[in-house]
């Protein structure tokens, strides 16, 4: 076919010289190569395994951390309790433009934090009459006096009226009454750092189980796992994603996706996730579609790079 | 002694077959000279070139030791200091990886290496490193370690933004596994062995002309087929 040529998109035959080639022998040489590198590399520098956090660690170094926080998942409050789809219907959901496709797409992985979190786990606690009491009562109780005892134990929390001692947490009464929440709190705590949270709070199956979505929803609720996120600087204004603990390379790839988080205005964005969703997949679409795309493909001719790479094949033209 | 059979030559009158359609748009796209080549041209001479093979190499122990580290199960690399040697081999191979496949890349970007009509080639070309990105992650939120439960919880806003969230859960270690040690390596094998068949197929994209050999912008045949 005849048509007008484009030097980004055509090229001319090629009639110059070609030069021996054995692709078996050069893909040979380079396995062996990279191999012995990876494994010189391993030799040297190993690979992170920082050990699982559990919540009967965290129960453990931080109960006032882990009690308020299982107070949020109680009354609602808690990250996952208003974080909306895909887990409940208690948040917006991040929007681009006024659409929000998490609402859109719809609860898929349903979780009620006080049920799932708090008053089911502490309901199972076997030879604990009080606890699995407190539990029937704080259900049997209408929704404005689940509110009353609930807004009177944050406040309590707030005015720091909550204190742990001797292996056992106290709530200052002058800020109740509480009504079983204090029960349950204080039983839900003890499981935490019993190591029966852990388990009770793994999803599916009572044995086996692979799915770890709630025990990972409740701590990431918490400052605990954050708080050792920071210090191995993996938080998100670290440029976290692509790091892990250690001195570690991590997934340096990710650089640009973590890089919009660094920057004004999806830094403050309620809707930075989505925003650098759509960004990436626009960065990414860009890419794939270089070959199409007026301008953009004819980056590496304006710039001449190609000069350095077939400096041989120019010389002396 | 038993006479082997011998192979018939071959019956135009049986074109028509599915398996001899399949047979001759392989000899005519690939034949052997292009797919296991001898000679390349001239300009094929730099360093840059070093990187596609690269690519496919440390892919190779990525591959191998991940099927090493299967075999004992998930939890091996914990407990038994070899698990955790291999596991240090898949890490720094996967790091190679991604070292010699986003230097490939922008080596090819500057080489405009879509010209030709090797638009697919890129194509295929990004799409590997896109797939190869989910793949990396998915096997970071595998590791059933701090760093798992970190990078997992962190990501979990990106995906359920999206909607994604719903399907794609990175909390669910089992989900996570499965695709990365199924799903996600057999996606980036086969669009890696489309990308190199397009590249045996198309050849190298040969250097951009120099001036006054630029062919007539009119009347040139394109070339590249």
């Amino acid at each position: 076919m005849t048509k007008r040529f484009n030097p980004d998109r055509d090229v001319a035959p090629y009639p110059g010289p070609w030069r021996r080639y054995d692709i078996l022998k050069e893909g040979t040489i380079a396995f062996v190569v990279i191999a012995i590198l990876a494994t010189l590399l391993s030799v040297l520098f190993s690979s992170p395994d920082a050990k699982a956090i559990t919540i009967q660690q965290w129960g453990t170094a931080q109960p006032l951390d882990f009690a308020t926080t299982a107070m949020t998942e109680l009354d609602g409050t808690s990250g996952t309790a208003t974080y909306g789809a895909p887990y409940n219907h208690n948040g917006l959901g991040q929007n681009f433009a006024g659409f929000s496709p998490a609402k859109f797409v719809g609860v898929h992985l349903p979780i009620d934090t006080a049920w799932d979190f708090v008053l089911h786990p502490v309901s199972t606690l076997p030879d604990n009459p009080v606890a699995t009491g407190a539990v029937k009562t704080y259900l049997a109780a209408s929704a404005a006096q689940q509110a009353t005892w609930n807004a009177n134990y944050e406040n309590a929390i707030a005015k720091n009226g909550l204190s742990f001692t001797a292996g056992q947490l106290v709530v200052d009464p002058k800020y109740g009454p509480y009504g079983p929440v204090s029960t349950i709190i204080s039983a839900e705590t003890s499981m935490a750092r019993s190591g029966a949270l852990d388990t009770s709070l793994i999803a599916g199956q009572p044995f086996y189980t692979t799915n770890y979505t709630k025990p990972l929803l409740f701590l990431a609720d918490g400052t605990y796992l954050a708080g050792i996120a920071q210090a191995e600087h993996l938080t998100g204004d670290q440029w976290g994603v692509m790091n892990e603990a250690g001195n570690f390379p991590g997934q340096a790839w990710l650089w640009l996706y973590t890089a919009w988080y660094q920057w004004s205005p999806i830094s403050n964005s309620d809707n930075a996730d989505l925003w650098v969703f759509v960004l990436m997949g626009v960065v990414s679409a860009g890419l794939l579609f270089v070959p199409f795309i007026p301008g953009l493909r004819s980056i590496p001719r304006w710039t001449r790079v190609y000069k350095l790479i077939w400096r041989e094949h120019y010389r002396g033209s | 002694m038993t006479a082997e059979a011998t192979t018939p030559p071959i019956d135009p009158a049986d074109a028509d077959q599915w398996s001899a359609k399949v047979r001759n748009a392989w000899l005519e796209n690939l034949p052997p000279e292009k797919l296991l080549p001898d000679r390349q041209p001239a300009y094929v001479a730099s360093w840059i070139y070093v990187f596609g093979v690269a690519t496919l190499s440390a892919l190779g122990v990525v591959i191998l030791t991940g099927l090493t580290l299967s075999l004992a199960g998930p939890a091996w690399w914990h407990e038994s200091s070899i698990g955790h040697f291999v596991n240090s081999v898949h890490l720094w191979s996967v790091e190679l990886f991604f070292f010699t496949m986003v230097v490939h890349l922008w080596g090819k970007f500057f080489m405009a290496a879509w010209r030709g009509k090797r638009a697919l080639t890129w194509m295929t070309g990004c799409v590997c490193f896109f797939a190869s990105i989910v793949a990396g992650f998915t096997g970071y939120v595998s590791q059933s370690n701090f760093d798992a439960q970190w990078i997992s919880t962190q990501a979990k806003d990106g995906f359920n933004s999206s909607g994604l969230g719903a399907f794609f859960n990175a909390l669910n270690y089992g989900q996570m596994l499965t695709l990365h040690i199924t799903v996600l390596p057999i996606a980036v094998g086969i669009v890696v062995l489309l990308h190199v068949l397009l590249v045996r197929k198309k050849g190298v994209v040969p250097p951009f002309a120099v001036a006054g050999e630029t062919p007539d912008e009119t009347t040139t045949e394109v070339a590249g087929a």
